[in-house]
């Protein structure tokens, strides 16, 4: 066996425990959580060895069935989507040792199609990731985006709701994309992106690819909830189980974001989406807006994970202005801050979802206190929340360093005072919740003298649903300390040479 | 100049950030043991950075890389002259300042004593780190630190007020952060370095309007925790915070951090010669000048202790900017020395404050009839003090500020030497009333006539630090070799040979 086989077996394995999960859930309903864990830390091990494989020996091409691509399915990983591939197999494993005691208290009666579901969903989205081949994209996605819906919708009361409304606005970007595809198409005669990039610049005046390109663009901006298209995001991950904003919200809009950087410079070529259509000037405004709108709502909110919602719109503005900015500085904070955004919106996702579990409440004004009942949780919602703002060592510092440098080389003053701005909007709002947790109760007279508070007994989360959030908060730190070297050895290569 | 490799300067920062887990592990039950690793960690520091100050003397560099941090760029510490008065004043006061800390925190019977001495000790760790920063984005990455860490220092009450002065407190820094962030990214796309050479980089690079652009966003940055004028407010407001944290606040870390950072720009960043060129000094020392006498007669007003010594140090540090400004040779000289100097100066007037609040638990001046009779070890220290902040000799304010007049004189802008003389007459104006007030007014009904002093953790600290300022009037050049140090910066900067 090669190493070239891993680049399946990321995906199979977990596509064939969904199913594995949900005939053994008739049996032993138990053996659902070690089964998943198993699946996805045999993914976890595959995209290690495929990044690996792209580092020492260059990008892996796989041709499904022996077929010769552009007739065949092609899966081609290089260090845009290996280190892609790292991070989601990663987080979908860590997340789902955290799953195991919050599902049980949030939504005891359906554990086996729950775990079943989640696989679904981490197939789904690598396969998106890893796949080299325009239609195969589109089936992933709908595998990833129909698993999503399931897994929001079994959330509480107004998640039927909100999953309802995320299936219509996601099936309209599904099939504006799958329309796009249409059209090139009709043109080409190809499906290959590889093949696709080599026929596509005779085209490029033709109507039919410029209609594709758009639909595209459209599709791919609806699904990632690119403002003002983000309607459907902040009920659904308010509402979903604490495990599925989890895990929906560090992975799904950043494998789309993958998809908009593939699309933009390795499907199209870079100076097509750059000069000929200046599509990516357009976006850089869209995203500034959409940071901007992001923050400040998110400052409007007192339910937790409402707030870190909107706070992950703005966050998608981010790393969308880092691709529209079109420059090597700002695609590489655009790619770092897929990373460190994945690791410190986990980090958030699975506080509040600790939070739910000991407290059974989201609102931010109830906090008071909840340092000393949960230090550890307390301490790490701290550091992804200075990560948030953008305080060094954390990695969202350097992600935003990237940013501005990218606005600067770009001559962009605007941008540049869009992203202090929202650094400070951040603040606002993280520090209101800092400040709560880490603030006595209340109490009617206040004395010097000490002693005068409850005593506020320590109840910390389980082990279990604990060390996930350590993992993820020290990624956090780890993300901004070695930067550099995540930058030197992977994303210098994942930047189009061009730029 | 010869460079040595060695690890003391990073050994000088982490000895305190190993000791806060340790502070925070230890925590309330064994308070002994929790204040033994705050006086070691503080007795370790000093050592470590004394045993470097030979070196420094014998002009060599001490330089350790920890890590590259961004491509071209490296989290790196370098011990020079000016970094090390910096470090010599932090690690000796920290010293002071820990023992100080357990007479007022045990004293008052204060809550959350571990989250103090935790905090307190994340702070130190930033300011060495500041003090021995080799390069822009690494001074930078402590700075924010040290702004992050001093905020539960600020709050630490939990009062309203205290939580208001809190918020204020981040608005400010955060804000002046970002300025910072932005001029940092500006200077790497101009300069591809961010690295300090003493006498500057930025010559021959960008244009003025650019230059004067990024002067200006960077003194704004700095400026706020140096408190410059109309940055200022939240110094007065931060005032709430326990004594020895407005004394750490006001003489140690926070703001001297902020004329440490305006002091790098001035002198290491644009260099007398580009500030010269683009005739950038000039407005510079009168933007700082208004800032020296407004506070001063701001001083004037205030009836709270502590506002009226917090006014006096935003007056302070502008005096020691404009030595700086004004680019000659004795005024860089008197401003480097003013800011050692004046942090043993005005640590024991805050140290006074304190200790009369304990005591007593009397914060106005108009309370203070007669007090000198129940405390004359406090306000006899006091009156050393105010006499030194004054520019009274034998105390070491009149070596920093007469060599900041003689600065002045060789400027040859008369009118910069008048700002100092009034500023000191001011002095004069807010403090001596305090004095007379207490040793020579009658008491009041609540004085007890008879000797009766503060707890010895506190008197002890605030007379030796009385001790040192006379003694570093006297002899500036004892023990740790201030003024040698302060020579051998200004002689590197200004490009003079030894001597």
């Amino acid at each position: 066996m090669t190493y070239e086989h891993f680049a399946v077996l990321i995906v199979i394995v977990p596509l064939m425990s969904a199913f594995a999960v949900a005939l053994l859930g008739w049996f032993k309903r138990w053996a659902c959580y070690p089964l998943t864990l198993a699946a996805l830390f045999v993914s976890f091990i595959c995209s290690l060895g495929i990044l690996n494989t792209v580092i020492s020996k260059g990008t892996i091409h796989y041709h499904f069935g022996g077929w010769e691509p552009p007739w065949g399915i092609e899966y081609v990983v290089d260090y845009l989507n290996g280190f892609m591939l790292v991070m989601l197999s990663f987080i979908a494993l860590v997340v789902a040792i955290y799953s195991k005691r919050s599902i049980e208290q949030e939504i005891p009666e359906k554990i086996v199609p729950y775990y079943s579901i989640f696989l679904l969903l981490v197939a789904g989205l690598i396969g998106i990731t890893v796949t080299g081949d325009l239609f195969n994209v589109f089936v992933f996605l709908e595998i990833a985006s129909l698993a999503a819906y399931a897994l929001i919708a079994v959330g509480e009361d107004g998640a039927p709701m909100a999953a309802f409304n995320y299936v219509i606005m996601g099936t309209v970007g599904a099939c504006f994309y799958y329309l796009g595809i249409g059209y090139v198409y009709i043109v080409t005669g190809s499906l290959n992106m590889a093949d696709l990039s080599q026929l596509l610049p005779n085209l490029y005046h033709n109507k039919a690819v410029l209609v594709g390109f758009a639909l595209f663009t459209v599709g791919i901006a609806v699904k990632m909830g690119l403002f003002p298209l983000h309607v459907w995001l902040p009920d659904s991950y308010t509402y979903a189980p604490s495990v599925t904003s989890a895990v929906i919200a560090p992975m799904f809009t950043k494998v789309m974001a993958y998809l908009m950087v593939r699309i933009f410079f390795t499907l199209f070529k870079p100076y097509f989406s750059i000069d000929l259509i200046p599509i990516t000037q357009i976006l850089t405004w869209v995203a500034a807006g959409g940071i901007i709108a992001g923050s400040i709502l998110a400052i409007a909110q007192t339910d937790l994970k409402r707030m870190l919602a909107y706070s992950s719109i703005a966050n998608i503005g981010y790393i969308v202005l880092g691709i529209g900015l079109a420059n090597r500085m700002g695609l590489t904070g655009s790619l770092l801050h897929i990373l460190n955004h994945a690791f410190m919106k986990g980090t958030l996702f699975l506080v509040a979802g600790g939070i739910m579990y000991k407290m059974g409440m989201r609102d931010i004004t109830q906090f008071r206190g909840l340092h000393k009942k949960m230090p550890f949780t307390m301490g790490t919602f701290t550091i992804a929340a200075l990560s948030m703002i953008g305080i060094p060592p954390t990695g969202g510092f350097f992600s935003k360093f990237y940013l501005v440098l990218g606005a600067i080389d770009a001559r962009q003053w605007a941008f540049i005072v869009v992203l202090l701005i929202s650094s400070l909007l951040n603040a606002v709002y993280f520090f209101r919740i800092i400040e709560n947790a880490y603030l006595e109760p209340p109490v009617t007279a206040y004395a010097t003298d000490g002693g005068t508070h409850e005593e506020i007994k320590r109840d910390e989360l389980p082990l279990s649903m604990l060390i996930p959030t350590l993992i993820l908060a020290a990624g956090v730190v780890l993300l901004g300390i070695f930067n550099e070297r995540i930058i030197a050895f992977i994303i210098r290569f994942a930047v189009p040479a061009s730029f | 100049m010869e460079i040595v490799y060695s690890i003391k300067p990073l050994l000088a920062v982490l000895v305190s950030l190993i000791a806060a887990p340790l502070i925070l592990l230890t925590g309330e039950r064994q308070k002994n043991l929790r204040e033994f690793w705050t006086i070691l960690a503080a007795v370790i520091k000093f050592s470590i950075v004394v045993s470097m100050v030979p070196l420094v003397l014998d002009g060599k560099i001490i330089e350790y890389t920890i890590l590259p941090i961004a491509p071209g760029l490296l989290l790196q510490l370098r011990v020079e002259p000016f970094g090390m008065v910096f470090a010599l004043l932090s690690s000796t006061l920290w010293i002071a300042t820990s023992f100080y800390s357990i007479g007022y925190m045990r004293g008052l019977n204060e809550h959350a004593q571990t989250r103090y001495f935790f905090a307190f000790a994340m702070c130190l760790s930033s300011a060495i780190g500041i003090a021995f920063s080799a390069n822009l984005l690494t001074l930078f990455v402590f700075y924010e630190i040290l702004t992050i860490s001093t905020w539960p220092l600020v709050i630490h009450k939990e009062t309203t007020e205290a939580v208001r002065g809190g918020r204020k407190y981040l608005l400010y820094t955060l804000t002046g952060g970002t300025l910072i962030l932005f001029s940092a990214a500006m200077i790497y796309s101009l300069t591809g370095t961010l690295d300090f050479t003493p006498g500057g980089f930025l010559a021959g690079h960008g244009t003025p309007a650019m230059l004067t652009l990024l002067l200006i966003t960077l003194i704004l940055g700095f400026g706020v925790k140096a408190g410059i004028m109309p940055m200022h407010e939240w110094l007065p407001t931060a005032m709430v915070a326990p004594t020895p944290v407005s004394a750490l606040l006001h003489a140690v870390a926070v703001v001297k951090a902020g004329v440490f950072g305006c002091l790098r720009v001035i002198l290491y960043v644009f260099g007398p010669k580009v500030l010269t060129d683009l005739q950038l000094w000039l407005p510079l020392a009168y933007f700082v000048s208004f800032t020296i006498l407004a506070a001063g007669l701001l001083a004037l007003g205030q009836d709270h202790l502590k506002r009226r010594l917090a006014f006096s140090t935003v007056n302070c540090l502008s005096i020691m900017i404009l030595g700086a400004a004004l680019l000659s040779k004795s005024s860089i000289t008197g401003g480097i020395l003013h800011m050692a100097f004046h942090g043993f100066m005005k640590i024991t007037l805050f140290f006074c404050a304190g200790a009369i609040y304990v005591k007593t638990h009397k914060e106005y001046v108009s309370q203070l009839d007669g007090l000198g009779r129940q405390m004359p070890l406090t306000f006899g220290a006091f009156t050393i003090g105010a006499m030194g902040l004054a520019g009274v000799p034998p105390v070491n304010g009149f070596i920093s500020k007469w060599f900041l007049c003689l600065g002045a004189l060789e400027a040859k802008e008369i009118v910069f030497l008048v700002v100092l003389l009034f500023s000191a007459l001011l002095d004069v104006a807010f403090f001596f009333p305090i004095i007379y007030k207490a040793f020579f007014k009658k008491p009041l009904d609540d004085v007890n006539p008879h000797f009766d002093e503060a707890p010895m953790f506190m008197v002890v600290p605030l007379t030796v630090t009385a001790i040192i300022s006379v003694g570093l009037g006297i002899a500036p050049d004892a023990v740790v070799h201030f003024f040698k140090i302060t020579t051998l910066a200004v002689n590197s900067i200004l490009g003079l040979g030894a001597g």
